[in-house]
């Protein structure tokens, strides 16, 4: 399979037409995502149309950009002008936003090609991709199985050589999770580094949206092009960043390790012994590990619970059939915001507005949101502590490899526990990634996941694509290109 | 209702919520222009609308011009944050306001009435207005409306909302807080406070306590005050209501009350079991806002007087302590910002009281062309009057025509208007004519009765129609006597 890397290099260079990759990638959709799902909408005409404008830039003698010609597949919470942006649920179904979210546009500039919006859990909210109003995505290393999620459109796409990159969006493990699932990279940034502007808000204090790659490489190429200040998101940082991708590839020697206990011993045993393997090639690799133990990460998970939910819940109070989306009508207008949200959302998403709305509830908010922040507090100082003594941390992504499609979905604490090693990330809007690091028992995909402190994406990709070098097992999936 | 508002043994207790839109170019949160009156829906975009995916952008000069009503108001400008107000209605286009609650940006203030009284502000918060409702139905009521149709032009128009502590114990003074907070916005450059188009809206909390109690009786919420006469009506007739109810032996409940102005009277809209829980938590898309010493000076140093210092600079300006309707005449010529109009008049010669008299009426009525009208015009205009060259009436035709053409030379204006001044010649030979029939009157004059000078002016005045120079005929009149 070719990487974004060559694929831009071979389109820069005149070596291959855009139009050819955009005609190889709509083609392989077409013979495998019939049966996979990945894709909610396919944007055939626009990726060619836009493929073409690149190879005129490239004929005209000017760079189309550091992405010129590479397909991306968008996550369907990313609004596109234009062209339907549902989120996985039937309340936003057909609705069109009229703007472009920054990252799209931010793609358009770099001369990617954008392939079509890909399916995930309704507003990003589950772990499986089965929450999807418009049913689930399969995994392409297994079928039976599940892609994870709730970026599991974007994770499968990549996996199945649809495309060399996809962005996805990461509340509390959406893109790391099911990229360990998928067996591709998927990274998380720092909180602030890429816009939220046009990504619709899931709990934004947590979201942030982030590439899925084949390689650790390509995942930097696609941050890098992203990563920068927005003055539209005044959550966004203003520092400039420094591109990460130049140093990729400079080795994890000198780099201190944590291997850490909370995030791995809960997992299963296949993917303990994984994430022990990999601590012990970036030790061969000049890594310094060490063990290091961080317990108040146990409690991410409840903390996360009432924090996500609590945002939910007025986050998506605009869903009401007053503005777009559906509407049904009734007697009167909140009779009709009733029914409108009783059969526009999906249970999951039922679940957790009035979850949230309990938390934030007079009487209940001190109990429940206030002690959660508290506990977030924690969590981002035990980080701090632990980064006194390591430059990164190392663990699993996901407690398993990729269960059974159908398997979960009647447990939410069944399916909220593979999020439990990727939440602290989101906690303390810190960086993290997931690589492909062997298979579990299963033969399927197992992810080991390398955590940094604030902004240091670079560290982090560097002992990433160290893990990367060593992995026993390449990508199953070949899409010829 | 026959119960006077207050007795002897009853005290109101009254609390203002004044909403005051901020006279920015552009809104809170997004670009979208911040227009009254516009055409349905045109100053819209993905933020205001609360599109799925947007976010909100602080606007730098909404926050400044919140800073200066939290300085003119003596309040400490403090770090604060933004909060989510949640609640589900069709004009709120995100089903939240963005608003401030635990941290707002202006506390611990207060303003003095003009009769020195002090009432305490408990906070000036920044948040963002709601769209706008229209029912559709043969009433325009809510009730019986068949469908309402949204105007979100105003979702997202910056907003103050400053509230009072219950400091207040009358209607006269709960007008008089509103009359002067109002004069603090317009001075302060913050708002134009028209309550008419919605830019000051006041909400009142009324409750009424035995005269010495210390505790505070159950309040009501009256909402739908749109004029200044509407906040005095509807508090004494709320306080004249919880009175007639405790007097019977009831209970005041506490709720939101809707003001009627036809009907006179409050009528309930909402218990507080039907209140909303608001479900404030703070603004994960908006960062703290704590601005830093260097932007409060430079807010503060660029804040002009305020209402009661122009007042007491205006009386000063007249000389001596003014009558009660010369205070009215300053209060009003404040309001208008026409104080600098009358103090520059007066620097120039004008007479200080015929100055402040015609901009408190004439230059008031013709407010829109007092911006126009420059000092010097005024003044050499109120000269000529004084002079006695322009008659009363015949200064007040000149001046509205200065107000309608935005200024002008008043003596080519009056010569224009055929307003000319007697000659010395003709003023000798109609003081001739009326010795002559007068003879009697004449000569007791000379005999030193003085206030028949009086007399003779007045038949000048009146066979030259007004045109006789006063001054010049009281010289030409000493002059004959000898």
């Amino acid at each position: 399979m070719s990487s974004a890397v060559s694929v831009s290099d071979d389109v820069r260079s005149g070596r291959r037409p855009a139009r050819a990759v955009a005609e190889q990638a709509l083609a392989a959709v077409g013979a495998g995502d019939g049966e996979l799902r990945a894709f909610l909408t396919v944007l055939a005409d626009e990726a060619l149309r836009q493929a073409d404008e690149v190879d005129a830039t490239v004929a005209a003698g000017r760079d189309p950009g550091p992405l010129a010609g590479v397909p991306v597949a968008l996550k369907d919470n990313l609004c596109t002008r234009g062209v339907a942006t549902s989120c996985g649920s039937r309340i936003l179904e057909g609705w069109r936003p009229p703007y472009d979210a920054t990252v799209v546009t931010a793609l358009r500039g770099a001369g990617a090609v954008t392939l079509g919006k890909t399916n995930m859990d309704e507003f990003a909210m589950g772990s499986s991709t089965e929450n999807s109003a418009f049913g689930p995505t399969r995994n392409p290393r297994d079928r039976g199985k599940v892609p994870g999620g709730s970026s599991g459109g974007s994770a499968a796409a990549v996996a199945a050589g649809f495309t060399p990159l996809a962005l996805g969006s990461d509340t509390g493990g959406s893109i790391r999770q099911p990229a360990a699932l998928c067996g591709v990279v998927g990274m998380k940034p720092t909180y602030g580094r890429i816009s939220r502007y046009g990504l619709v808000a899931f709990a934004s204090s947590l979201d942030q949206i982030g590439p899925f790659a084949t390689t650790v490489e390509d995942a930097a190429l696609l941050f890098d092009v992203l990563a920068g200040h927005d003055p539209l998101d005044s959550t966004s940082l203003p520092s400039e960043p420094e591109p990460t991708r130049p140093g990729v590839h400079e080795g994890a020697e000198g780099v201190r390790v944590g291997l850490c206990r909370d995030l791995v011993d809960d997992c299963a045993p296949d993917v303990v012994a994984r994430v022990h393997d990999a601590a012990e090639a970036l030790a061969k690799a000049g890594a310094k590990v060490q063990e290091i133990s961080v317990p108040e990460f146990r409690y991410g998970l409840s903390a996360y619970y009432l924090i996500a939910p609590a945002e939910a819940s007025s986050n998506l109070a605009r869903y009401d059939g007053v503005r777009y989306g559906l509407r049904v009508e009734a007697g009167d207008s909140a009779a009709m915001n009733t029914a409108t949200r009783t059969a526009g959302f999906g249970s999951e998403v039922k679940r957790r507005i009035m979850l949230g709305t309990y938390a934030l509830s007079a009487g209940y908010y001190d109990a429940y949101y206030a002690q959660a922040q508290r506990v977030r507090t924690l969590v981002m100082q035990a980080f701090d502590r632990a980064y006194a003594s390591v430059d990164v941390l190392l663990g699993a992504t996901a407690p398993t490899t990729a269960f059974d499609l159908g398997s979960k979905v009647d447990d939410p604490m069944a399916m909220y526990m593979n999020d439990v090693c990727t939440i602290p990330s989101n906690l303390a809007g810190h960086p993290a990634i997931s690589v492909p690091f062997g298979t579990g028992d299963d033969g399927l995909p197992v992810g080991v996941q390398v955590l940094a402190p604030a902004l240091g994406e670079a560290t982090m990709f560097r002992v990433a694509q160290a893990v990367e070098a060593h992995a026993p097992v390449g990508p199953t999936e070949e899409a010829g290109w | 209702m026959t119960v006077p508002a207050e007795t002897d043994s009853w005290e109101m207790v009254v609390g203002l919520e004044v909403h005051c839109e901020l006279a920015t170019t552009t809104k809170l949160f997004c670009g979208c222009r911040n227009a009254f009156g516009d055409e349905p829906n045109v100053n819209v975009c993905p933020v205001c609308l609360g599109l799925p995916g947007s976010l909100p952008v602080l606007n730098e000069h909404a926050v400044e011009l919140a800073m200066r009503i939290g300085e003119a108001l003596h309040c400490e400008i403090r770090p604060s944050t933004f909060a989510r107000k949640n609640y589900f209605y069709p004009d709120q286009a995100k089903d939240y306001q963005i608003s401030q609650y635990d941290q707002p940006l202006n506390a611990a203030g207060w303003l003095e009435l003009p009769d020195g009284f002090r009432v305490g502000i408990t906070r000036a918060h920044m948040e963002e207005d709601t769209g706008k409702l229209t029912h559709v139905g043969e009433s325009g009521r809510i009730h019986s409306a068949m469908h309402a149709l949204v105007d979100y032009n105003r979702s997202g128009v910056p907003l103050v909302e400053i509230v009072s502590e219950p400091d207040i114990r009358s209607a006269a003074n709960a007008r008089a807080y509103a009359a002067e907070l109002r004069g603090i916005l317009v001075a302060t450059g913050a708002s134009d406070g028209r309550m008419e188009e919605g830019s000051m809206r006041v909400d009142a909390n009324v409750s009424v306590r035995q005269a010495g109690s210390t505790e505070f009786g159950t309040r009501c919420e009256i909402k739908n005050l749109n004029s200044l006469r509407s906040l005095g009506r509807a508090i004494e007739y709320e306080a004249a209501r919880q009175i007639a109810l405790l007097e019977g032996g009831g209970v005041v409940e506490q709720e939101t009350r809707h003001w009627d102005e036809s009907a006179g009277r409050t009528e309930s809209l909402r218990s507080k079991e039907e209140a909303n829980d608001y479900r404030y938590f703070p603004e994960p898309d908006l960062v703290p806002l704590a601005p830093d010493a260097a932007w409060r000076g430079r807010v503060r140093a660029g804040l002009g007087p305020m209402p009661a210092e122009r007042r007491a600079a205006l009386g000063a300006a007249l000389g001596g302590s003014p009558t009660d309707a010369e205070a009215d005449q300053i209060r009003a010529v404040v309001d208008l910002g026409l104080d600098g109009l009358v103090t520059a008049a007066v620097d120039e010669g004008a007479p200080a009281g015929l100055a402040l008299a015609r901009a408190a009426n004439e230059v008031a009525a013709q407010a829109e062309g007092a911006a126009g009208l420059p000092a010097g015009s005024f003044a050499a205009l109120l000269s000529m009057e004084a002079g006695g060259q322009l008659s009363a009436t015949q200064s007040k035709a000149v001046l509205g025509a200065l107000l309608e053409r935005g200024g002008g030379d008043p003596a080519a204006l009056a010569k224009e208007m055929g307003f000319e001044a007697l000659g010395s010649d003709t003023l000798g030979t109609v003081l001739d004519e009326i010795i002559a029939a007068n003879l009697d009157e004449w000569g007791r004059f000379c005999e030193g009765e003085d206030k028949l000078q009086g007399f003779f002016t007045g038949e000048v005045m009146k066979a030259t129609k007004g045109k006789a120079n006063g001054k010049e005929v009281a010289a030409e009149l000493r002059r004959r006597r000898g």
